[in-house]
């Protein structure tokens, strides 16, 4: 369960001071699947990254469960994310070198796993999206929908207990977007994940428990 | 994961591994060459030092030239008398031999040798009179033809008078040779310090104890070719006949030894008219560590001479061996040094381009739990790996280019000592100086000290090979610690930068 008590993110610009959050309060239910919509430039990504523990607010209070992310030190913040958080981006962000297992083994790198263990489990994540045959294949020799589907199995394989997802169907078309957002809500309602989806799309949108809108850093809910 | 993602970035990032570790490369291999190359021109003048002053002669006592006084020669004289030479068809052919101390040379009281044996630390000490054998060999007219012509002013109408015959063309002209060789007087008892303990044998025997007073020669085995002489010649020194024993040639490669004909110490001082006087000492310490300690306890008991080490006598090798190992230790050193500097840059350089442009990447690790020094262990291992594969292939390149230097072996010539002494012509005198201060004769002749060519050897040493090594690792580093500050500096949050 997230809590948010009165969280503003500032950014200095040269000169201009950007408000990108604005005294967000509000809470998460663990499991719940909830959908982030608004105008670009709105802060949708800040409130994601504050969620994700990568960045810390301004002001105010961020906590994941028991842990304060708005004050523990960047290296129990890493430790949060690897073990606690699963991350899917609008791009994929697939290391381009790397096969589709591999990246999906990059996940399991800072648990300590060891490297038989890390090859099951990584085969059995791209399995479980669908890409048993495909584990050798470097990203370029992917589709996008198979690209995402990989960067999928690489946020669940740790069998986080929150998945974030910036625009995670931005990048796709129609048929793939319902494919991804089917696996998604599938993967959500075996595994009680909280889902968390920032998405300009409505038809996305609609499929979520809870939809916050969020313009000029303020936070709403539909 | 460390090795598959070092393997799978160096593999998929080919033209970025190429251009750092080439770049490495040629760093090193030139470094690794002028390095070799540096230390060839140091054997060489290690040999020449040893051709000339012999192996172990830690210390060599010798006094400085003076300038000679007014109206002294410095080199031999010819004085022929009226009745000199024999006298056929209106020419006269005379020859001389002279044996001299060697122009550049200054020759004192053998009894300094006694002093320098009697000072505590010293192992061994032997005496040496450096010398010069001059030979004058040449063919004049009958002067007495030109003064006939003089007194007798020819008549109207009558024939002038006959034109001078004789001399080298028939027509009153003369001609004539100075060779000249070096000779080094030496007790043969004590070969073992000095000039000849850094020989070997090439034919006969070498001096021996039994030679004192005997009128034995040993020959430079490169003179001895050049001179048409072999063991069982004679050889005219100072106008008298020596029996040519042995030939002998350096132990350092291709090195000349020290003088061209080798002999008794004492048959040399009476030849030349240096009864009981040498010019320089060969000393042997007890230890190296001694050497310093011993050259001020010579120099207080022999207040006169000038007592040089080992170290002070490399200074003084001149000649083109002398220029290489300027050019390699200045200009060598400056451009390798710069070739280094500018591929450590590049280096430096493309590892931070490439964490920047990897920037996504480095964030969503980091976003993906990926610790900072996971991250930032990830660059550096693969500058490191770049770093290697160019001291690799540096490697390669500098042992090929060794091999090329040693493959062309250029020949360096070394003189320790004074130098050349080149004089004009000096004009039809009868009396004649080769070399020296007081003038000279036409041609160059070698001074005192002795020249040798050396051919230069690059030898592929320990410290050749590790200093590619090292450089490697520095440069693999240092690139990868740039790269890696760059890497630790990235927000994890830029993984959610959106894509352009
Ligand atoms: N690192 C940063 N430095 C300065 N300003 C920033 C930074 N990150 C975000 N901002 C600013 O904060 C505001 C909110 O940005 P954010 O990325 O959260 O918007 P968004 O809703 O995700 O927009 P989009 O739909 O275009 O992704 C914007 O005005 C943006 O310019
Ligand atoms: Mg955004």
């Amino acid at each position: 369960m997230y809590t948010l008590e009165h969280v503003s993110k500032t950014y200095a610009q040269s000169k201009r001071r950007i408000t990108a959050l604005q005294d967000v309060s509000l809470t998460i239910p663990k499991g719940q699947l909830v959908a982030i919509q608004g105008p670009t430039g709105g802060g949708k990504s800040t409130l994601l990254q504050m969620l994700g523990a990568l960045d810390r607010p301004s002001i105010g209070r961020v906590a994941l469960g028991e842990a304060e992310l708005s004050h523990l030190p960047d290296r129990r913040l890493a430790g949060i994310r690897a073990k606690e958080i699963g991350f899917v981006f609008q791009g994929f962000n697939l290391i381009p070198t790397l096969t589709a297992l591999e990246n999906v083994e990059t996940a399991l790198e800072p648990l300590g796993v060891s490297a038989d263990e890390r090859r099951r489990r990584a085969t059995e994540a791209l399995g479980s999206v669908g890409l048993g045959d495909r584990g050798g294949h470097v990203p370029s020799e992917l589709s996008g929908g198979q690209q995402q589907r990989v960067a999928i199995a690489r946020a669940l394989v740790k069998e986080p207990d929150v998945l974030l997802a910036d625009e995670p169907t931005g990048n796709l078309d129609e048929q793939t977007r319902d494919d991804i957002m089917d696996l998604l809500e599938g993967l959500w309602r075996d595994r009680g994940l909280t889902l968390i989806v920032v998405t300009h799309d409505s038809a996305v949108a609609k499929r979520a428990e809870r939809r916050l809108h969020i313009r000029d850093g303020a936070v709403t809910e539909r | 994961m460390f090795f598959t993602y070092l393997r799978r970035e160096l593999a998929g990032r080919r033209r970025q591994t190429a251009i750092i570790a080439i770049g490495m490369a040629l760093a090193i291999a030139l470094v690794m060459i002028v390095n070799s190359v540096s230390t060839g021109v140091r054997d060489a003048q290690a040999a020449v030092l040893e051709s000339v002053y012999g192996v172990g002669t830690d210390l060599t006592v010798s006094q400085s030239p003076t300038p000679p006084a007014e109206g002294e020669a410095g080199g031999p004289r010819f004085e022929f008398g009226a009745d000199a030479g024999t006298t056929t068809d209106g020419s006269t052919e005379i020859s001389q031999s002279r044996l001299s101390a060697g122009p550049g040379s200054t020759t004192f009281d053998e009894a300094d040798l006694a002093s320098v044996q009697g000072l505590d630390g010293v192992a061994a000490a032997s005496a040496t009179l450096s010398l010069t054998n001059t030979t004058f060999d040449g063919e004049l007219p009958d002067f007495q033809q030109s003064t006939q012509g003089t007194d007798q002013m020819p008549a109207d109408g009558e024939q002038p008078a006959a034109p001078p015959q004789g001399g080298f063309d028939g027509a009153g002209g003369s001609a004539f040779d100075v060779d000249s060789f070096t000779v080094l007087g030496l007790d043969p008892a004590s070969a073992a310090v000095g000039p000849l303990s850094a020989v070997e044998l090439a034919d006969g025997r070498g001096l021996e104890a039994s030679d004192t007073g005997e009128a034995v020669a040993v020959l430079d085995a490169g003179y001895a070719t050049t001179a048409e002489l072999a063991v069982g010649d004679t050889i005219d020194v100072g106008g008298t006949e020596f029996e040519i024993v042995g030939t002998v040639s350096s132990t350092s490669a291709d090195a000349a030894t020290a003088a061209n004909v080798y002999l008794p110490l004492d048959l040399a001082q009476s030849i030349s008219g240096e009864e009981g006087m040498i010019s320089s000492i060969s000393v042997q310490a007890e230890s190296a560590d001694g050497i310093d300690a011993l050259q001020a306890e010579i120099e207080e008991a022999l207040p006169d001479a000038t007592v040089s080490t080992q170290s002070d006598l490399a200074a003084s090798v001149s000649g083109s061996l002398a220029s290489a190992s300027s050019l390699i230790s200045n200009l060598g050193l400056w451009v390798s040094l710069a070739v280094l500097v500018a591929a450590f840059l590049i280096a430096i350089l493309f590892t931070i381009q490439g964490v920047t442009r990897r920037t996504r990447e480095f964030g969503t690790l980091k976003a993906i739990g990926w610790s900072n020094g996971r991250v930032v262990g990830q660059v550096a291992g693969e500058s490191l790996v770049q770093g290697l594969i160019g001291g690799a292939v540096g490697l390669v390149l500098g042992l090929v280019g060794i091999w090329a230097v040693n493959l062309i072996a250029p020949t360096i010539g070394g003189s320790s000592g004074s130098d050349v002494v080149a004089g004009g012509p000096g004009g039809r005198e009868m009396v004649m100086q080769a070399g020296g201060p007081g003038g000279g004769f036409g041609g160059a002749m070698p001074s005192a000290a002795s020249s040798a060519e050396v051919v230069l050897q690059a030898p592929v040493t320990v410290s050749v090979i590790a200093i590619a090594i090292g450089l490697a690792i520095a440069g693999g580093l240092v690139a990868g610690a740039f790269g890696g500050w760059r890497a630790a500096r990235l927000r994890p949050a830029e993984a959610l930068r959106s894509v352009a």
